[in-house]
């Protein structure tokens, strides 16, 4: 198994990893095309640990179109399932009627609700969303039943062909209105699906400056490139076998099994080749609905979402409306904040309750303010479910508090950055939550670092650098230009008392007589480079540059979500404690051999060294007596549940911090925005990989800056109105800037190597910054994001 | 779905006569995307890529006949070296209409003749036609007519042709003087047009023309804005005199713009904000066209 994937005489640190398995020879069991099979030949050696910029393994197959995605997985005899989808927001199911579309010709199966054979219910919080909706639909696009045929358009052309009765009801879509009273009442718990409330100092407090404003946020989508895709394998004894694409295999697991009745060991899974996730992929979407027809017709059976049926099968990021009431002394200093916001969690709860945790916790910025009273409501409605995605509450806060932030400066008649300096958290303040940071909070520094990179040169006459592009809508006309200023914070890892581990199981042993490092955890690799990572600190922790990453799968103890930035700090907690339960044992065999009295024992480059002496051996002469297995299940120190009606409480492991300055040319007339710099400086305690760093940043800026100008999934009456690409749009090269990027390194003393989550931050603090810039450039109030053209052209 | 691969256009006219409900293929770029998205089913496609008669164009004693397949990226006459092809320079609205169109994948496929196929309100061709005043030529086993632009676009996504007709070529007058395209999207590159408005000027027949996209349930002319700006360009004098256009002018020539469309809410814009940016682009792109007006009459002036 362990070598399964190798293929000798590559090039260094280019390794074909995550190739097809259908290239590598050996696969243990039947498995189809395209599951990545990963493996690696040594960077340079112990040179490509931690702290270097190691190519990633999979980038080469990527850019040459050779990586095999879920999309591309293929097993001879498949099946195709397709999923019918109710075109109703909210409507009573009178009946199904399945016989014509079973008769059509190379149909296999129809199934409905009635055919679901564990609970009809599923969830990552609460299980309240039925695997196929059996008498009533609470959102357009929530699925009805499923057709497997042996082509895609037979399957499409027969679920057209299933008769569902709807009795049409009337959508609830205001999440404010949802709350009332007399609402009807859309689970049988009522429309509230959490209310967090955080009291902290003073119940009336006052101040010398006041200012309020309210805030909406659009609904972002996470718009990953790779589509839902998975294929699903009855082991021919009642069990089967799940090869898709997804961030936390075991939560899958976990859901799939209930929903099919079925105990762990009979429902396998196997992560599939990942095109982008963004949270997008921590809800289930076609995992059971596969299994289940595939159980049903004995067959392997595929599934494939279009981009369109794309948009209806994942949550999205919560539109919120928050009113924010902010108070400070005339010298600028923050005395009070009072806030509520209602999230709209949509038709299912998903991640809403703890999307409403971080929005609340957070919802006061990284600022010190000793008075805080937040109430943050996540709300059922008839739109399209809502949950995780990339900042996870924490971005929507940000544009509300951050434009509180430059609305106080000027009533004060302070410079923006000044006026957040003197209120920026530092290590040792309190949150609101009561929680003191206790590692480093560099957020005064990161905005002054911003604030003085260099500024953007103006004026080039060529069309690609003017608001409005190649439309040619522009030659100077109209162009202000603005600078704006904006700096966030996000939790990392999984908070208020959830038990969040990760497992890692390492293996070292000699292979073809040179030592090869196995690692292996069900940790989603979903674009962000987690593979790197692992391999990295196994070199860096076992001095042996071979390290082979086995497929992702669920024959390992779960690695907790790939989300909430966390899988550096906690899979690579992990790793970096198998590889060293591994060492133990290996300089264990070298004291064994006892030739004589070693000090400082260490691994490096292939070799066993130790203090004041030459190198005891390699490490390869101590494997002889057989491999070196640890499987090491890690835990980041606990975080507890926050008191009810207070919000007091060690709610978060860990706070990441960055901040932005957008630098934007605005066509004031026509409403048309050019991001002309977008730079940013984050603390992520350790760089594990640099590039990789950067990348992320990158990206995630370009995310946040996504949803202050463009992103938005349109929703009337329920009804999504911009399902595709066309109209729902993301930024393009001429939309995203050439960023300055400062990563700074100051170690986080509670976690592995000092690291700090990365992911997230960026995307918190870029859309204010930019949305601030748009307000300098316009005067305007731009309370709604995403900002439109006829926000800042139309009438005020 | 039968695929029909006609290798002349005798052939292709043939099928079209046998195949009325066929779907005419070219680049692809609009009809792959109603497949892809299963909006249509058609029985048949019409692929007309191995037609040689419908690529390439030529001039021809003051029009420029450019063939149903010459693609967006041939239309821009950019050069991978820089500079300009003759076509590029020979129509330059359509150059500048064509460098909008979506990314470059796509305007290395998608064509002139699709996009009146598609007969798009938003089609990006469409404006630049309208305001040079090209025929569209058309062919049939019966035989071939030229429809003015103006009477081809009947309807959202409709057009003249009969059902046994193809789309072969379109006739463009080659401008006397100076063309601009303005488009307006919601990010800067690879989108839907939200309002668009060409200008052409022609000082020989003294005519100016306009085309407005996206803002109608079809491109139209705003033509009491052409009569506006013609009379004023007469009455002053400025053809001759090539002077500097009063800001009324401009100014009015942009509100009776924006007053010849029939906009909509939609998700890509409000109507309102259509209205008002079309004003802007016919204001602008006027001066702009003004601009060069004048620099030609000083270069001409020098030589």
């Amino acid at each position: 198994m362990t070598t399964s994937g190798r293929e000798p005489g590559r090039e260094p640190g280019q390794s074909g990893l995550l190739a097809p398995a259908g290239r590598a020879p050996s696969r243990p069991r039947r498995a189809p095309d395209g599951v990545p099979a990963e493996a690696d030949r040594p960077g340079a050696g112990e040179t490509a640990g931690i702290g270097t910029s190691v190519r990633r393994p999979d980038g080469r197959l990527k850019v040459t179109g050779e990586f095999a995605y879920g999309s591309d997985l293929w097993m001879d005899g498949m099946l195709w399932g397709v999923t019918l989808r109710s075109p109703h927001p909210h409507a009573r199911i009178r009946s199904v009627q399945i016989g014509e579309a079973l008769a059509t010709t190379g149909v296999h199966a129809v199934l409905t609700s009635a055919d679901v054979p564990g609970q009809n219910a599923y969830g990552l919080e609460h299980a309240d969303q039925p695997v196929l909706a059996a008498d009533l639909v609470r959102y357009a696009g929530e699925p009805v039943a499923l057709v497997a045929a042996d082509h895609p358009e037979t399957a499409r052309l027969a679920a057209s062909r299933i008769m569902v009765d709807y009795e049409v009801l009337p959508p609830v879509t205001d999440p404010v209105a949802a709350l009332a009273p007399d609402a009807p009442a859309l689970h049988p718990g009522g429309n509230l699906v959490r209310h967090l409330k955080i009291r902290k100092g003073d119940p009336e407090p006052t101040a010398d400056v006041v200012v309020a404003g309210s805030y909406q946020i659009g609904m972002q989508d996470q718009a990953f490139l790779g589509p839902e895709a998975g294929l699903a394998v009855p082991d021919g004894a009642g069990g089967v076998e799940l090869f898709v694409s997804t961030q936390w295999l075991h939560v899958d697991q976990r859901q799939i099994c209930a929903a099919l009745g079925l105990p762990a060991e009979r429902v396998r899974l196997v992560l599939a080749g990942v095109g982008g996730a963004f949270g997008g992929r921590e809800d289930l979407s076609m995992h059971v609905h596969a299994c289940l027809l595939a159980l049903h017709t004995g067959k392997p059976v595929k599934m494939v979402y279009s981009r369109e049926e794309s948009f209806f099968g994942h949550v999205h990021r919560h539109p919120v409306w928050i009113d924010y009431e902010h108070g400070a002394s005339s010298d600028g200093t923050l005395v009070y904040v009072t806030a509520t916001m209602h999230l709209d969690g949509g038709a299912y709860a998903s991640s809403t309750p703890a999307v409403v945790g971080n929005a609340g916790t957070m919802g006061a910025g990284p600022y010190v303010v000793p008075n805080v009273r937040i109430d943050a409501y996540g709300v059922y409605t008839n739109n399209p479910p809502c949950g995780a995605m990339r900042g996870f509450g924490s971005v929507q806060a940000a544009f509300g508090y951050e434009a509180q932030m430059d609305k106080l400066a000027a009533a004060l008649g302070m410079d923006p950055v000044e006026f957040r300096c003197k209120n920026a958290m530092r290590m040792g303040s309190e949150g609101p939550t009561g929680q003191v940071l206790d590692s480093p909070a560099p957020v005064a520094e990161l905005l002054r670092r911003v604030q003085r990179m260099p500024l953007p040169e103006s004026g080039s006459a060529d069309l690609r650098s003017l608001p409005g592009g190649v439309g040619n809508t522009t030659h100077g006309e109209g162009i202000v230009r603005g600078i704006g200023y904006a700096v966030g914070y996000k939790n990392v890892g999984f908070s208020e008392g959830f038990d969040d581990y990760s497992t890692a199981r390492v293996r070292l042993e000699l292979t073809g007589g040179e030592p090869v490092v196995t690692v292996h955890t069900a940790a989603a690799e979903v674009g962000q480079g987690l593979v790197t990572i692992e391999q990295q600190i196994c070199r860096t922790e076992l001095g042996v540059g071979t390290v082979v990453v086995v497929p992702k799968d669920t024959s390992v103890g779960s690695a907790g979500s790939t989300s909430a930035s966390r899988q550096t700090y906690v899979t690579g907690g992990a790793v970096k404690a198998a590889c060293e339960a591994v060492r133990e044992r290996l300089l264990a065999r070298v004291r064994e051999r006892g030739e004589r009295e070693l000090a400082g024992l260490r691994l490096a480059d292939g070799l066993v060294l130790a203090d004041g002496a030459g190198p005891v051996g390699a490490i390869g002469e101590f494997l002889d007596a057989g491999p070196i297995e640890e499987t090491v299940q890690w835990r980041h120190r606990p975080t507890q549940p926050i008191d009810p009606e207070t919000g007091q409480g060690f709610a978060h492991v860990q706070y990441a911090f960055a901040a932005h300055r957008a630098v934007v040319d605005v066509d004031t007339e026509l409403g048309l925005v050019k991001v002309v710099a977008l730079d940013c400086a984050q603390d992520v305690g350790r760089a594990l990989n640099p590039q990789a760093v950067v990348g992320q940043i990158q990206g995630g800026s370009a995310q946040g800056l996504g949803l202050a100008v463009m992103e938005e999934i349109q929703v009337r009456d329920g009804l999504i109105a911009n399902p595709s690409f066309t109209d729902y749009l993301i930024p393009t090269i001429l939309d995203v800037p050439p960023m300055r990027i400062d990563v700074l390194e100051y170690p986080d003393p509670h976690a592995p190597y000092g690291v700090r989550g990365v992911g997230e931050p960026p995307t918190i603090s870029s859309g204010p910054a930019v949305v601030a810039a748009i307000r300098a450039a316009t005067g305007r109030d731009l309370a709604r994001v995403p900002v439109r053209p006829e926000h800042i052209a139309g009438p005020a | 779905m039968e695929f029909l691969r006609p290798e002349s256009l005798g052939e292709a006219l043939a099928a079209r006569a046998a195949h009325p409900e066929a779907v005419p293929l070219a680049g692809g770029t609009d009809v792959m995307v109603e497949l892809n998205f299963a909006r249509r089913r058609p029985a048949a496609l019409l692929d007309l890529t191995r037609v040689g008669e419908l690529t390439g164009w030529h001039a021809d004693g003051g029009t420029v006949r450019v063939g149903a397949g010459v693609t967006y990226a041939e239309l821009t006459g950019e050069r991978a070296s820089g500079g300009q092809t003759a076509l590029g320079r020979l129509l330059p609205g359509l150059a500048m209409a064509a460098r909008t169109v979506g990314s470059p994948q796509i305007r290395n496929r998608g064509t002139i003749g699709g996009n009146l196929g598609s007969a798009s309100p938003a089609g990006d061709c469409h404006p630049v036609l309208l305001a040079s005043g090209a025929s569209v030529e058309a062919a049939s086993v019966r035989g071939r007519r030229q429809v003015p632009i103006d009477d081809f676009f009947t309807g959202v996504k409709r057009n003249a042709l009969a059902p046994d007709e193809l789309i072969t070529a379109v006739l463009v007058p080659a401008p006397g003087g100076p063309e601009q395209f303005a488009k307006i999207g919601t990010r800067n590159a690879m989108v839907i047009a939200v309002a668009a408005f060409a200008i052409v000027l022609d000082p020989v027949r003294r005519r100016v023309g306009t085309g407005i996209g996206s803002a109608a349930p079809t491109p139209v002319r705003a033509v009491a804005a052409e009569r506006l700006l013609a009379g004023a360009l007469a009455g002053d004098g400025l053809w001759e005199s090539r002077g500097p256009l009063p800001e009324q002018v401009v100014t009015e020539f942009g509100q009776a713009v924006s007053a010849a469309a029939s906009p909509i809410d939609d998700v890509r814009g409000t109507a309102g904000y259509r209205k008002q940016a079309l004003a802007v682009l016919a204001s602008r792109t006027l001066g702009w066209a003004w601009r060069d007006y004048r620099a030609a009459g000083q270069q001409a002036g020098r030589g």
